[in-house]
């Protein structure tokens, strides 16, 4: 079986983040960008499954600029086999990618599609969703735990009431959540045999995908600063404050 | 390993720079510190980090290591440096393998450098240094005897570091003494001393109560035998053996003092972002920022010289100059972003749950060790300004 795992290229998670002068954006001039963390527990995910015999194959896929080649070889340096990367500047939406992945998914014909249940830039949390819909695939999302028993997938899922153990049919999208795994670094001679693996360079127009964007951003801003709080002596007082002063009760 | 143009390796030390960061995420600060307290070495890192590879970089892949550059072992050991680690706890097992790739005969690579990297062999040990002649190496007293199979090694070492935790170590002794030489540099031999066998059966070892935790020793000879096969080089050549390493150290060495000026800058610009004083962050004042400007520009003006002289060393240009310009640079960086880290974070500073004093004390040690600054001021003056000699 072929996992196929799409990986996303974003500001490293300890970066602060900081909004462009013109507002047009977030500055990413000199900014050190690294695999988005969720999808680095995918394919953690992937590369374990490869390991207990169960995948034959792990792909690693992203969609993007040219530099997200990097992000590719970091997923080879954690084991997966080959990379593909889908080469553009647009700037992409969820169904864009969603759209991309469905083509990849149709050529690759993979049993699994594992992802990271959402990006920390855009912290949109729909790709998974959309390429379920599009390939008609079963799905299941916030995947703690999962289990493959034949052609069946057993996951345990991060709901808000707790936890909860669904069944699927595969081919399957899977979106993982933080407590899946604990991703590995590469090991160095992991970093460089992955300059070796093969790297398929696509474009959206190789797979037919019209990517242009059907969201203009009108400006990109700080959230407000917020304001200090206050104390409360008891909870009569913040019952009242909420009530007459907040009026929100 | 070819290991292709500089974009190319730009790109691989970024992708080793995470990894590393990565690994020394599991050994936070409290555990340098604890150490530090008690004297104690960091088994579990080193292991981890021999394991990964990352210490094996510079073994060619022949022999097992992962054959790459100083270029790359640089952004090992300054990221380490960065996250707060203490690299000079592993940084020799990286580099004292070179004198047995450079100098070593076959049989002597076999039957190390595999071993070595496959985390099987500890040769993180370099015994030079002697109590009465110091940087006048070429007068050391340590002598090694011939006699039929063996040599007799008779002396003393100080200073000499991880001894206790090392498997082998490279000895300098003189096999013919100074008066009976043409040159003071000729008579010196290297030796690989095997420390499980050489402890109490001629070598005494007596750990130094030091500033810093660096594991470093007085070690005793008394009749040391050492099997004659275990010479490195030739005899009376041991100090090309050891010389031909120095630049390689130094140049390494400068890369952790880079590491550990990034170290106090992500520091201390993060404590004076956050500290607030007269009712704003004290980064806001001048007296604050000005320092850690400064600091950063002479870091960065240093990182370029250690580059400089790594990607000659790689292309094998001769780099004495550049080595020693480097470690010297990068020395005085990491001090002095050190002092304007211990400044910035006012009395705070003292306290060792802010780790920086730790710090400050560790990255001291550059201006002295491996070699100190006024050695290579001298070395520039002579060799490269074409001064008089002045010793
Ligand atoms: C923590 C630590 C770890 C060490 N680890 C090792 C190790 O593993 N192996 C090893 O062999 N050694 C080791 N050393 C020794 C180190 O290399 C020496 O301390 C260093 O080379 C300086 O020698 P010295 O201490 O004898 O100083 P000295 O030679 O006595 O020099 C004292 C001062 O005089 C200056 N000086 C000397 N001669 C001149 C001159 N001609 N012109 C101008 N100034 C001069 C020096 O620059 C220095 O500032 C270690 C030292 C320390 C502190
Ligand atoms: C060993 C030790 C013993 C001590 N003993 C005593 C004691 O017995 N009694 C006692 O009361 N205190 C004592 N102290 C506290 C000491 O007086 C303070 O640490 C010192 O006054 C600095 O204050 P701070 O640590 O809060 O630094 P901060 O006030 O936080 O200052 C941090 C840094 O910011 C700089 N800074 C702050 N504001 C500005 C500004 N507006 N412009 C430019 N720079 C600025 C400071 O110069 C400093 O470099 C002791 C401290 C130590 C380390």
């Amino acid at each position: 079986m072929k996992v196929l795992v799409p990986i996303k290229r974003v500001i490293d998670a300890n970066v602060k983040v900081r909004v462009k002068a013109d507002e047009s954006g977030v500055e990413l001039t000199n900014v050190k960008m690294a695999m988005n963390p969720f999808c680095e527990i995918a394919v953690e995910e992937a590369v374990r499954l490869k390991e207990a015999g169960t995948a034959s194959e792990v792909i690693v896929v992203s969609a993007g600029i040219a530099q997200s080649q990097e992000t590719l070889r970091t997923g080879l340096a954690m084991g997966a086999d080959r990379a593909i990367l889908i080469q553009t500047d647009v700037p992409l939406e969820p169904l864009a990618v969603a759209k991309l992945l469905k083509a990849v998914a149709d050529k690759e014909e993979p049993g699994l599609l594992l992802l990271g249940k959402q990006a920390i830039d855009g912290d949109n949390n729909q790709t998974a969703q959309m390429i379920s819909a599009l390939l008609g695939w079963s799905q299941a999302t916030f995947a703690s735990k999962v289990a493959i028993d034949g052609d069946k997938l057993n996951v345990t899922r991060e709901v808000d009431g707790g936890l909860e153990n669904i069944n699927l049919n595969m081919p399957a999208v899977v979106s993982v959540d933080l407590r899946l795994n604990e991703p590995r670094y590469a090991s160095l001679p992991n970093i460089m045999k992955a300059k070796k693996k093969p790297l398929e360079s696509l474009t959206p127009e190789d797979l037919g995908v019209d990517v242009t964007p059907r969201v203009e951003t009108v400006k990109v801003c700080e959230p407000p600063a917020r304001k200090a709080g206050v104390k409360v002596a008891s909870v009569a007082e913040l019952v009242d404050k909420l009530k007459n002063e907040a009026k929100v009760i | 390993m070819t290991l292709g143009n500089l974009d190319e390796r730009r790109e691989a030390i970024t992708e080793i720079r995470s990894a590393v960061a990565a690994l020394c995420a599991g050994y936070g600060e409290d555990y340098w510190r604890r150490l530090d307290a008690d004297k104690g070495y960091p088994t579990e890192f080193v292991t981890e980090m021999t394991e990964a590879g990352f210490l094996t970089a510079l073994i060619p892949e022949g022999y097992g290591g992962s054959g790459l550059g100083l270029f790359e072992a640089c952004a090992i050991l300054e990221e380490i440096s960065r996250r707060g680690a203490h690299a000079g706890a592993c940084h020799a097992q990286m580099y004292v393998m070179g004198s047995v790739l450079r100098h070593g005969s076959d049989e002597q690579k076999q039957a190390y450098l595999p071993k070595i990297a496959r985390g099987e062999l500890r040769l993180q040990s370099f015994g030079v240094t002697e109590p009465t002649t110091g940087t006048d190496t070429t007068s050391l007293k340590t002598m090694a005897r011939r006699d039929g199979d063996v040599y007799r090694i008779n002396g003393q070492k100080v200073w000499i570091s991880r001894v206790e935790h090392s498997d082998l170590m490279v000895l300098l002794a003189r096999t013919t003494p100074r008066e009976d030489c043409k040159k003071k540099t000729e008579g010196l031999s290297a030796f690989i001393v095997d420390l499980r066998h050489a402890k109490g059966n001629g070598l005494t070892i007596q750990p130094i109560d030091a500033m810093i935790n660096h594991h470093a020793c007085e070690l005793f000879f008394d009749d040391l035998q050492v099997p004659a096969e275990n010479l490195l080089g030739e005899e009376g050549k041991g100090f090309r053996v050891i010389l031909d390493g120095m630049n390689a150290e130094r140049i390494l060495i400068a890369s952790e003092c880079i590491g550990d000026a990034r170290y106090f800058l992500d520091k201390a610009t993060a404590y004076a972002r956050e500290r607030e004083v007269f009712g704003r962050p004290i980064g806001a004042n001048q007296g604050i920022q000005f320092p850690l400007a400064k600091c950063y520009a002479e870091m960065e003006a240093a990182a370029l010289m250690v580059e400089r002289a790594a990607l000659l060393f790689d292309a094998k240009v001769s780099c004495g100059a550049e080595a020693n310009m480097a470690k010297m640079l990068a020395a005085e960086a990491s001090w002095k972003a050190g002092d304007a880290a211990m400044q910035t974070h006012g009395g705070f500073a003292f306290s060792r749950e802010y780790n920086i004093e730790r710090k400050f004390r560790e990255t001291r040690l550059y201006q002295i060790a491996p070699i100190s600054t006024n050695l290579i001021l001298s070395y520039i003056a002579e060799h490269v300004l074409e001064l008089p000699r002045s010793f």
